[in-house]
């Protein structure tokens, strides 16, 4: 099957992803408000008034400070849900397949997932960096390259969750226990997604904007061997999905 | 491969397997003779140093050697389908998470006395606990209640993808450490030539221990193959034997 | 000096690696008598 092939059918498959939520609604309802409860939680169980010296006067709320930490972890959280959602509408009838059988091409079916899925988690992210902003006072000197590193950063580690996280749950397809196993696969696979977004992140609200650079580099690359392995696998693995 | 197959399990299996075990026991006790009597204290480390005489071992076994033959038994099953090269990387997989919670274990033994922590977010220490869940998660798979070709293959492209990710982690946790400036585990000991002599031999002990817990744990993989596939028939048939008289020597049952 | 550390650390290291070689062989001993004998042998 040609290139034209492979990127007509992921289109197909993300646009059909996409449709399904815009229907049922679970990533937006379900998902986006645990998400947001989650930094609550963070809020509850980090005192809000605890605070960290910065030199001799300045000092920051403890919050403030992990917020780069915490905005990834419960991206990551959230990211979780969302795969189960994300393989929870295939599995129930066997759609999978079905799509097989339609003739789709395995890559092509992996990629429109990963990128469905992508999408979803990168307007999570938005709303939980947004959320704790808000409710966290991070105090920021914006500037524009703060901005472009940050927005980069999200968008690298949320396509690198995406792709990792789509390949696993096409491995724990089909199981009865595939809600427990995804997070114990997937989780330390994205342990080094969640260092290095959190030390870009870091960069851009606090430190200096070059040091996020090389991160942003590490987290592409993470991505784009995750989207190299999916692509390459997808067909035996969805083989007997 | 036959030599391969003949030495892990073949009709010579129990003669080979068992010199591999006095080996062992052997290199065991002159091992433990060196690791906690013949050789000296470290000057700064005194005798915590000889929860190194466990741990590198360890650490050598279930990174470098375990999680290696289960790449290669999963890259050599999705070539071949052959069910030798798919209990090898299960059997590997298993001992390789004993020895990487042993490696955990004894190094948080050493970071006690030598930190005054039992964890200090050490670099390879961490990215050994990542490993070690990792790894946990290859064994669940393998656990799944699947057809057993589909179970194989998709803990063939798992075992690959996981060694991937043990590098990846560990490039990303030590890049990650090195900010902070820590002492990584043992960097700055001194060990002197009965010392070092003492980590060789440990090696070389642990690498027998291995072998004769990989030859066993192959054959239990594969009698677990044979009772799951051997058709019922067989089965009742053997019994029936059984009962009947006790089967002779030479006599197909 | 340290010791307290380093019996501990070879008792669990030993300890377990027995416990996992009893566990193992009595699993293969098991198993094995759920295979029939001319099964057992790896090679045909």
């Amino acid at each position: 099957m040609g290139r034209a092939g492979l990127l007509a059918d992921a289109a197909l498959i993300f646009k059909k992803d996409l449709r399904i939520e815009r229907s049922s609604k679970v990533v937006t309802v379900q998902v986006l408000p645990f998400a947001v409860m989650t930094l609550i939680l963070f809020g509850f169980g980090i005192s809000p008034d605890a605070r960290v010296l910065l030199g001799s006067e300045e000092s920051r709320t403890v919050l403030a400070q992990v917020t780069p930490g915490l905005i990834f972890i419960a991206v990551l959280f959230s990211a979780l849900l969302a795969l189960g959602r994300s393989f929870g509408v295939e599995s129930s009838d066997g759609t999978l397949d079905g799509l097989r059988l339609a003739g789709l091409d395995p890559a092509g079916i992996f990629l429109g997932k990963a990128a469905a899925v992508m999408v979803q988690l990168a307007m999570v992210s938005a709303v939980v960096t947004g959320g704790a902003f808000l409710l966290f006072s991070v105090d920021v000197g914006w500037s524009p390259s703060r901005a472009v590193l940050l927005v980069t950063t999200v968008g690298a580690a949320t396509t690198g969750i995406a792709a990792a996280g789509t390949l696993y749950g096409a491995l724990a397809a089909g199981l009865r226990v595939r809600d427990t196993l995804v997070p114990l696969l997937v989780i330390p696979v994205l342990a080094p997604v969640l260092l290095g977004a959190g030390q870009a992140a870091d960069a851009a609200l606090f430190g200096a904007v070059a040091d996020g650079w090389p991160w942003v580099g590490a987290l592409a690359l993470f991505a784009l061997v995750y989207v190299g392995v999916g692509i390459l696998s997808f067909e035996s693995l969805l083989e007997d999905a | 491969m036959s030599a391969l197959t003949n030495t892990l399990v073949g009709p010579s299996s129990s003669k080979v397997s068992r010199v591999v075990g006095i080996m062992a026991i052997i290199a065991t006790v002159f091992m433990l003779l060196l690791a906690l009597v013949w050789s000296p204290p470290e000057i700064d480390q005194a005798d915590a140093v000889r929860l190194f005489y466990v741990h590198v071992p360890s650490a050598v076994i279930a990174l470098y050697v375990a999680f290696t033959i289960t790449l290669i038994g999963s890259i050599q099953y999705l070539r071949k389908r052959s069910v030798f090269w798919d209990l090898l990387a299960h059997a590997s997989t298993e001992i390789g998470v004993l020895f990487c919670a042993l490696v955990l274990v004894t190094g948080m033994l050493w970071g006690k006395p030598t930190w005054g922590v039992y964890w200090q977010w050490d670099p390879r220490l961490t990215s050994t606990t990542v490993t070690f869940v990792l790894y946990t998660g290859y064994l669940a798979i393998r656990r799944m209640d699947l057809d057993p070709a589909v179970r194989s293959k998709r803990a063939a492209i798992l075992g690959i993808v996981s060694f991937a990710n043990l590098i990846i982690v560990r490039y990303s946790v030590e890049w990650w450490r090195s900010i902070h400036q820590s002492a990584t585990f043992g960097l700055d000991t001194q060990l002197d030539d009965l010392m070092l002599f003492t980590v060789f031999w440990a090696v070389v002990t642990f690498l027998l221990i291995f072998t004769w817990l990989l030859i066993h744990r192959f054959r239990l993989a594969w009698f677990e193959h044979q009772a799951s596939t051997s058709s019922l028939d067989d089965a009742i048939a053997a019994r029936r034997a059984e009962r009947s008289h006790p089967p002779l020597a030479g006599e197909s049952v | 000096m340290h010791w307290e550390f380093v019996i501990p650390g070879y008792l669990i290291v030993f300890g377990s690696l027995a416990t996992y070689v009893v566990l193992l062989l009595g699993r293969i001993r098991a198993m094995a008598q759920r295979v029939p004998e001319n099964k057992r042998s790896f090679l045909e």
